[in-house]
Parts: structure tokens; C-alpha cells; sequence
């Protein structure tokens, strides 16, 4: 892949997707599919009627190990707000990297895996997280697992698709993780994903990463989805895309993701504090941030994207972080920052597109009711 | 018909000229969710932007071909976006323009020189 523009890499699964008809774009340094033949549009509703199988391999798996499970946990909640103790083994969590300020430097989901935390973070911010890992972590090995593909099977069909490879899967809640062998390959599964559908996300050795992809495309429930619908169904489950919904300029609270910090490290709580920018972070929850991520409906047809400025009278309340039209609702949506006051579900606001003001409602979050096998 | 290096067509129809995208525009775009036409009445120089598109992916701009007045819109396409996808060379055109100077159709390319350009 050395004659590719600014080194792009590719994925194991690189010819798979120009087999396919991927449609290939430069992505967080991968050359990734943004869409296949049937075009966005499809791809989403196919997700969201049957099931759709993304390749996320640009993402990055990493393991972390320590003398002990207790010193595992303690140590990487030295570095995010979540409590990783009394994580069952089996259990999944989201988490949040937080910086000095409470700004958000990533944001992962970590697993229990028995003698090991397995963690998957975003592609462009995988090297920094490793880094920021290793440098805080002492005494707790961080291993980026290099060898793995990671595939993302999601939509109400499929719990059935997997189950005709490995039964078992049926049987996996919302956010259990397990390893189970799918085509005699060793994959470890979580019941999660990036939808707001059921679903699963599937970390397979790369040798065996296409044929399991092969299998699963062979069902006729499922097509292969590319990052263009994988965002428009993200959005409309209203779930944060790292920077754009969330950065480093944003705080958990603001970014309305307390629910990922448990009682535990919440002010008097057994744990409470002990992560970078806790002092911010641990206020607001308490008092509540000066400024709230929220959802946003435009009230007419043209889809307001990010960037796209707010207003109420001539006070510039922030900006649209993602936007787009939802091919599931039919209307354009967005999400954005506003100031608290302003952040009540009805609440009417302003957005500048093309030099022209136009009314723009705000809405809870997700646009659109998860539908998650809890 | 002649067509532009910006994937528009233009279909002389008695004085007026008619425009619309091509087909290998309206699949570049993907799917077409989203329409804001001129007003009739409008006068637009040739390269002003005069209509918005917004695709699931992205918002383009159609540019005026020519110098004129805009004297019909097809409004349909602003309740069904999605006939741009399905009709880009028939029933989606965007709107009629009476050129102020029709001369200047003369610089646009047949459809051989277009096909050439997006072969």
C-alpha cells in the first residue's frame, strides 16, 4: 500500500471491500468504505430493518494487564471517571479519557475479561491513547492488538445471523462481552455496537477475518454497510462522534454523558474523584454544566451539518456538532451544544445556514428509541 | 443538448433553456434528500450559485449556466428530492432560464466531450 497518499493503510479486509463495490475514502489514515452500491440511504434502513456487517478494524483493540484485577481496575479509573471495579467479568462499560481540564480525550469501551481489560478505542486518537496509557499506567501492560480484525454485525436480524454460526450469542445481553469460536477462529464478541440497534461487534484474528466476513454476507439478511450509514445511524441514536460531538474542549456533563460515571466516583461515593480534571467534572455534576449537548430538529427540510452556527436573537450560543438528513425519520437532525437554560426538549432557537436564520427545535436525545436485548 | 464541465445539462426547449444534473452527477451526490430553488423572476449571472443540494452525504451548489432570468422551477422536486436520483436527465430538471446571452451555450461540450470528461 506504499503508493497510496499520505501512507494510508490498509485493512485486511482492503480487497474484500473493492470486491464488494466499496466506495474507498481516506479515513483516520485507513483507506475505509464509506458506502457500497446501494448508497447510504439503503444501507441505513437495511441496518435498521435486517442487518448490516461494518468492518471498524481502523479501530483500536488494545489489552491492559496488571499484577492483579483490583490493581487493573484502580489504574485505568485513575485515567477515566467510569468505575471499572465491580465491572463483572463478561461485563462491558463506556468510558471517557479525560484530560486535567475534564475535556474529553476519547472515548472507549472497556471489557472484563477475566485476566485482562480489553479495550477499543477510536482510530484517530488510538496512538495518543496508548501513549497517555502507557505513561500513566505503570506496573499495567497495554498491548495494542495488532492481529485482529473487528467487525460490527448490527439490525434486529442479528442475533439470528450469529446464532446459526455459534448458538450461544442468543443467549448475550446488551453489553455482555464472551469469546466464542465462529469458523474455528477465536473471536471475542460484545453485544453493543454503534446503531442504537441490537447487535454485535466481533474482534477476529485478520487470517480468519475474511472468511467470517464472507460467511456472514452469505446470509441474506445481511449487507455490507459502509462509515456513511454507520454515522447517519449513530446520529440518529443520538450517539457522540470524537471530534465533532465530543473533544477536548468538552466536559462529560456538558457532553450530557454522566450517565457513564457511576455512583461510585461521584461525590461521595466510595471512589469518588481520582480521575484527570475530577474537580470540574465531579462540580458540574453536581451543579450542572453551563452548557449542555443536545438534540436538535431543523424546522425545515435542508439538513443543518456541523459547523453550522446558533443563535438567540443576536447571542451566538455555539455550534452544530453533527448534522444530517435521517433516513429512518425522514427529517434532517443535528446535535449541538447549547447553554442550559436553553436546553429543554421544545426549546426554540435559531441556526444560520447559507446567510439566513431559520427556527430549530430542541429535542431529547435519541431521536430515535434504542432497541437494545437488555 | 450540451452539457457542463459541472455535470449539468442544457436542453434548448424554444427560447429557454432547461437545466438539470446528469446522471453521473446525481450518483456522485448519492441519495438527494434536500432542494432549495431560485425564485422565478430571479436574474442570475452565468457561475452564480442558484440552487442548493444537499445529498446524505454533503451540499453542492448548481451554478447557473448562463447569463438570464429564471422563468420556471420545477417545484416537485422540492416535496420528492429523491426524483433527482431517479430521473436526473427526464422529469428532475431544476428550472427554465431565458438566456440574456445565448451565445454563450456555444462553450459548453456535446455529449461526446462530456462523456469524455467523466469516462
Amino acid at each position: 500500500m506504499s503508493d497510496l497518499p499520505d501512507e494510508l493503510r490498509g485493512l485486511p479486509l482492503h480487497d474484500l471491500h473493492a470486491e464488494l463495490g466499496g466506495k474507498m475514502v481516506p479515513f483516520a489514515g485507513y483507506e475505509m468504505p464509506v458506502q457500497y452500491s446501494p448508497g447510504v440511504m439503503k444501507e441505513h434502513l437495511h441496518t435498521r430493518a435486517a442487518a448490516g456487517l461494518f468492518d471498524v478494524s481502523h479501530m483500536g483493540q488494545v489489552i491492559l494487564r496488571g499484577a492483579d484485577a483490583e490493581t487493573l481496575a484502580l489504574g485505568l479509573e485513575g485515567l477515566i471517571p467510569a468505575a471499572v471495579l465491580g465491572l463483572a467479568e463478561g461485563r462491558q462499560r463506556y468510558g471517557l479519557l479525560t484530560n486535567d481540564e475534564g475535556g474529553i480525550l476519547d472515548d472507549l469501551m472497556f471489557a472484563n475479561r477475566g485476566d485482562h481489560l480489553f479495550v477499543v478505542v477510536n482510530a484517530a486518537c488510538k496512538a495518543a491513547d496508548i501513549a497517555h496509557m502507557r505513561a500513566a499506567l505503570p506496573g499495567i501492560d497495554v498491548v495494542e492488538v495488532t492481529d485482529r480484525c473487528l467487525l460490527a454485525l448490527q439490525g434486529p436480524g442479528a442475533e439470528a445471523v450469529l446464532a446459526r454460526l455459534a448458538p450461544e450469542v442468543a443467549a448475550m445481553r446488551f453489553m455482555d462481552v464472551a469469546t466464542v469460536v465462529l469458523e474455528g477462529a477465536e473471536c471475542w464478541i460484545s453485544r453493543s455496537g454503534y446503531t442504537g440497534e441490537d447487535g454485535y461487534e466481533i474482534s477476529v484474528p485478520n487470517d480468519a477475518a475474511e472468511a467470517l466476513a464472507r460467511r456472514l454476507l452469505a446470509d441474506e439478511a445481511v449487507l455490507p454497510i459502509g462509515l456513511g450509514a454507520r454515522d447517519s445511524l449513530r446520529l440518529e441514536a443520538g450517539l457522540c462522534l470524537y471530534g465533532h460531538d465530543i473533544d477536548t474542549t468538552t466536559t462529560p456533563v456538558e457532553a450530557a454523558l454522566h450517565w457513564s460515571i457511576q455512583k461510585a466516583r461521584r461525590t461521595g461515593g466510595a471512589r469518588a474523584g481520582g480521575f484527570p480534571g475530577a474537580e470540574r467534572v465531579l462540580a458540574e455534576l453536581e451543579g450542572g454544566a453551563s452548557r449542555l449537548r443536545v438534540g436538535l430538529r431543523p424546522g425545515g427540510r435542508a439538513p443543518m451539518r456541523e459547523g453550522v452556527a446558533l443563535f438567540q436573537g443576536d447571542e451566538a450560543l455555539g455550534r452544530i456538532t453533527s448534522g444530517a438528513f435521517a433516513p429512518s425519520l425522514q427529517i434532517p437532525i443535528s446535535m449541538g451544544y447549547v447553554p442550559r437554560a436553553l436546553a429543554t426538549p421544545g426549546t426554540v432557537i435559531e441556526a444560520e445556514l447559507r446567510g439566513k436564520r431559520a427556527p430549530v427545535t430542541v429535542d431529547s436525545l435519541p431521536f430515535l428509541p434504542a432497541n437494545f436485548k437488555r | 443538448m450540451k452539457y457542463t464541465e459541472e455535470h449539468e445539462w442544457l436542453r434548448p426547449e424554444d427560447d429557454l433553456i432547461v437545466v438539470g444534473i446528469t446522471e453521473h452527477a446525481a450518483e456522485q451526490l448519492g441519495d438527494i434528500v434536500f432542494v432549495e430553488l431560485p425564485e422565478v423572476g430571479t436574474e442570475v449571472t452565468k457561475d452564480e450559485e442558484c440552487v442548493v443540494i444537499e445529498s446524505v452525504k454533503a451540499a453542492s451548489d448548481i451554478l447557473a449556466p448562463l447569463d438570464g432570468e429564471i422563468v420556471e422551477v420545477n417545484e416537485m422536486l422540492v416535496a420528492n428530492p429523491g426524483k433527482i436520483n431517479d430521473d436526473p436527465m427526464g422529469d428532475a430538471w431544476f428550472f427554465k432560464i431565458k438566456p440574456s446571452e445565448p451565445e454563450q451555450m456555444d462553450e459548453y461540450l456535446d455529449e461526446a466531450e462530456y462523456n469524455r470528461l467523466i469516462g
